[in-house]
């Protein structure tokens, strides 16, 4: 299963996810009000520091910010163009060692642990008739149904190379919803043959 | 909640993932601007599936987002999305699939391209970018003006978006009718 879960354990994989989250929470709601780059400067050190206790496969994750370094950047033009630059450059501390505090929960945390620890937040969706087996369901069909589809879209792509030796593109998109749509028939009735959804707080 | 609504939900989680995962979507124009065909996939959700099931679609794409799976565009994904500048997008795709299924259904009685072209681009790209540019201005401390500028670029590339998303649905209205949810009974 792909994931962004790091295999290698560390002292923060036996902290239970409960915590990990809350701590997480706090932490955010904490900052919030605080605007000065030094402090900026100091959490995102404290977070790199975690990342360091956390092993060399850690420190490499550090790397899926590159992306957003354009963004960053644009963003801070602008407030140097409108004469913060030091607010920006809070913003962008700020920023960076959220994004990495929050991933760090996500590289420690087994995705079953996560859904365990969330499972009581998710209780009072039984109101609209949501069971969390029925979510969890739902999970486990949509993670499946991507390699499918994405298998369907090789195929078409495929066949329409085939036919006219062009990539096909945007002109999949059709053909491609309409063969998954007929697939979700398939698995809702395949579904209801085997008794259905899990529904109400059974188990 | 039926087992097809249930089924379908995840179907159009799945697309809207695939969509961020495909390494290189040719959508004709882009010229240099970064052009993710995910959010086409919220509005494709609410277009489709109307309000109800296509907000519930995306929220369940924000789920196993959280719980750590990389299903956004570029292999991104985890608690980390949340608190990026771009987070109201984020946010934003669950209020844009609702607007957009809830137009469709209003509109029920037009032809299928015309309005979910109104309904792509008033809840893929009105309704979105109002989330996208409050989230961004939120979490950057700027001004709603200049977050709007930093936003502005990827308006060309989703205008294009929810003409896809029109010309889809009304393929799917001419070959499978009973697909089209929005617009059942």
């Amino acid at each position: 299963m792909i994931s962004l879960y790091l295999a290698e354990r560390s002292w923060a994989h036996g902290v239970p996810a409960g915590w990990k989250l809350l701590a997480l929470a706090l932490i955010s709601l904490a900052i919030t009000p605080f605007d000065s780059v030094p402090l900026m400067a100091g959490l995102l050190i404290g977070v790199l520091l975690l990342y360091a206790s956390l092993g060399r496969a850690a420190l490499r994750q550090v790397a899926l910010l590159r992306p957003l370094l354009p963004l960053l950047a644009i963003l801070l033009g602008l407030h140097w163009w409108t004469g913060s630059l030091m607010s920006g450059i809070a913003m962008v501390l700020r920023l960076l060692a959220m994004i990495l505090l929050a991933n760090a929960v996500t590289m420690t945390t087994r995705m079953d642990d996560m859904m365990d620890a969330v499972e009581p937040l998710l209780r009072p969706l039984a109101i609209f008739g949501l069971s969390p087996r029925a979510l969890a369901l739902m999970v486990a069909m949509m993670l499946r149904f991507v390699p499918l589809l994405f298998a369907l879209w090789e195929a078409l792509g495929e066949s329409y190379r085939a036919r006219t030796g062009k990539r096909g593109g945007w002109r999949l998109l059709a053909p491609f919803c309409i063969q998954t749509l007929r697939l979700s028939h398939h698995t809702a009735e395949a579904l209801t043959a085997r008794g259905g959804a899990p529904r109400g707080r059974r188990g | 909640m039926k087992d097809r609504s249930l089924v379908q939900i995840a179907l159009y989680a799945a697309i809207f993932a695939v969509l961020g995962l495909l390494p290189k979507f040719d959508i004709p124009i882009a010229g240099g601007v970064p052009i993710t065909a995910q959010s086409m996939g919220a509005m494709l959700a609410g277009v489709m599936l109307g309000a109800k099931r296509g907000a519930l679609a995306m929220l369940l794409v924000l789920f196993v987002v959280a719980l750590g799976a990389p299903l956004l565009a570029g292999g991104r994904g985890g608690l980390g999305v949340f608190f990026t500048p771009s987070a109201g997008f984020i946010f934003g795709w669950v209020a844009a699939a609702f607007v957009a299924g809830g137009l469709m259904s209003l509109l029920r009685r037009q032809a299928v391209f015309a309005s979910a072209l109104i309904a792509s681009v008033i809840g893929g790209i009105v309704v979105l970018y109002a989330f996208g540019i409050a989230g961004m201005a939120l979490k950057t401390d700027l001004s709603l003006v200049d977050a709007a500028k930093a936003c502005l670029i990827f308006i060309p590339g989703d205008a294009i978006k929810a003409v896809l998303t029109a010309l889809v649905a009304q393929t799917v209205a001419r070959g499978m009718p009973e697909a089209l949810l929005s617009r059942a009974r």
